[in-house]
């Protein structure tokens, strides 16, 4: 490592309007190319970070920097940075093709302009035959392969998950995990990867940072040094045990902290 | 990336075969039982007069109904035109009015709650007290006939498509803010698409409504001017109790309601078919 972070979170808080205090004092750096989940129970502001970091909720303290990045006005990088909710969030009047097509047209790429780039961000979640499909006609892990290609689609260097397989069934999730690595292995995105699972998180992640709840902070920052890439071998050996056990014990004390829940 | 899904055809049940029997025996029904209730209403109407011995000038039977339908085809069609020129031409100014201010609100909840209260007063209002004061403002009688149908037909169309703009869903309203779409485009790709099954709901309602307020208003002018419509038919005919022709005249209004929202059920399945919940057929 040594470079310089992608992103530096520094001290934020963040209070709402109805006086709930979501986030305090919260300081994390990301690394470029890194795979990092945010761990932590429900309500524990893990939400609220990557909303932040994304441009979409304002801070009460601290700050948000791209040491790497020219930022606007508003503090955002003037490099793509993509979305995936928990629910797949599609437009369900707009065909697979216009849903993935949607942030190009945004920037003004007419269909004709944007086909190349929308065909190969479905081909990389193994959808070319669905461009013309609407949403009801997938199943809800092809939803969510549809979801993944319109944030993969604009090229983003950081990709922001909020809990994206939790609604999932676990064949599901563990194919689309395993594709979602590959993807990442090949692209060198960095993502930040919102999760309440600790196998999940010790599966993908190359860093597991586990939040606390009211107020939400960082309790405890695991490094999961196991190479890429990773496969059914990795989620059977010792090594994905003790990482898993690791966080899991990190997660206890985080929700014995936070214990007046 | 390995390919999603698949399911491979199983051979067809018994119980999916009565299911295949019961649907097709559905599709016809849905046309015959309703068919079959004219039929005996009408029959039903002819028995009751004849056997009651009513005569023709307080409830005619069917015959001499369709006899005065017949006889004054020209002049109720003329009239029937007229009628439909309001109707419509009310609808579409509805339509335009309704969803423009729907637009309009949903830029600003200032503007939203300012003007709101007034859509409401106009709509609960009855027309048939306004429309009065409406003739004595407006001198031209198509104009005034025209406000009437619209204050009725409006107010569905508008409050169903404010309804439908605020009504995207919130992570596409980040996902839209996140992409850097200007206010126009959220409307545009966002925001009105979000609202049309709402808006097709409202035109349902503001059809028959546009339709009901070019009548009531015809009654309210009565029967100086250009007034020749049918409302105009049925207050000419009741005055010389030519009760048959007021009967036609009435079916005429009431199949040209039926029609109006058939079409607008049509159009409503042809936008919304594809993709949303209330037009999708169920498989289960
Ligand atoms: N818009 C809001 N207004 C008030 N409180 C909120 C709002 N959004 C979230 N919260 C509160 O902030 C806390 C953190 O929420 P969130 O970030 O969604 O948690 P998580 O994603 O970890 O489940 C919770 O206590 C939640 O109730
Ligand atoms: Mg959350």
């Amino acid at each position: 490592m040594g470079d310089k972070a992608l992103l530096s979170i520094q001290q934020i808080g963040k209070t709402f309007s109805n006086g709930t205090v979501a986030l305090q004092g919260m300081s994390m750096d990301i690394e470029q190319g890194s795979f990092v989940s945010l761990l932590g129970p429900s309500g524990c502001g893990k939400s609220t970070v990557l909303k932040i970091i994304a441009g979409l909720g304002n801070l009460t303290t601290g700050r948000v920097e791209w040491p790497t990045a020219q930022v606007d006005h508003l503090g955002r990088p003037d490099h793509e940075i993509s979305f995936v909710f928990q629910e797949p969030t599609l437009m369900q009047w707009a065909t697979v093709f216009e849903n993935v097509w949607l942030p190009l047209r945004l920037k003004g790429a007419s269909r004709r302009n944007a086909k190349d780039q929308v065909e190969e961000a479905l081909d990389m979640v193994g959808l070319k035959d669905f461009a013309t499909s609407y949403p009801r006609e997938l199943s809800g892990g092809m939803k969510m392969r549809v979801s993944i290609a319109r944030a993969l689609v604009t090229r983003p260097k950081l990709l922001l998950m909020d809990e994206p397989f939790a609604a999932l069934d676990e064949i599901t999730r563990f194919k689309l995990n395993n594709d979602l690595l590959h993807l990442w292995e090949k692209f060198n995105w960095t993502v930040i990867f919102v999760t309440h699972s600790v196998f999940e998180s010790a599966y993908l992640s190359s860093r597991i940072v586990v939040m606390a709840a009211r107020p939400g902070r960082v309790v405890a920052d695991i490094d999961v040094p196991a190479p890429y890439p990773r496969g059914e071998d990795f989620r059977t050996s010792n090594d994905y045990n003790r990482y898993c056990r690791e966080a899991s014990d990190a997660l206890h004390s985080a929700m014995q902290a936070g214990d007046h829940l | 990336m390995s390919s999603p899904e698949t399911f491979e055809a199983m051979p067809v049940d018994p119980v999916e075969m009565r299911k295949a029997r019961a649907i097709k025996r559905e599709k016809i029904g849905r046309w015959l039982l309703p068919l079959i209730v004219v039929v005996l209403t009408i029959v039903g109407w002819d028995r009751m007069v004849v056997i009651n011995e009513i005569p023709h000038y307080i409830i005619p039977r069917p015959g001499r109904v369709l006899q005065a339908l017949i006889e004054d085809w020209s002049l109720l069609i003329g009239s029937l035109g007229t009628t439909l020129t309001i109707t419509f031409s009310a609808l579409a100014i509805a339509i335009i009015g309704g969803v423009g201010i729907a637009v309009l609100f949903a830029q600003s909840k200032w503007i939203e709650m300012s003007f709101f209260p007034y859509a409401v007063i106009l709509q609960v209002t009855p027309i048939i007290v306004i429309a009065p004061l409406i003739f004595i403002y407006v001198d031209s009688k198509f104009a005034g006939l025209l406000i009437c149908a619209w204050i009725v037909a409006f107010f569905p169309i508008l409050s169903n498509t404010t309804l439908g703009l605020n009504s995207a869903d919130h992570n596409l309203r980040d996902m839209m803010k996140l992409y850097g779409a200007s206010r126009w485009q959220t409307l545009r790709f966002l925001r009105l698409p979000a609202a049309l099954p709402f808006f097709l709901g409202g035109l349902k309602i503001a059809g028959g409504l546009s339709l009901i307020g070019a009548i009531v208003a015809e009654f309210v002018a009565g029967t100086g001017g250009i007034g020749s419509g049918l409302a105009f038919r049925i207050l000419e005919a009741s005055y010389r109790l030519n009760i048959p022709r007021m009967f036609a005249a009435i079916i005429l209004i009431s199949l040209t309601g039926v029609l109006i929202f058939m079409f607008m059920t049509f159009l409503s399945w042809l936008f919304l078919h594809k993709w949303h919940e209330s037009a999708i057929k169920r498989e289960s």
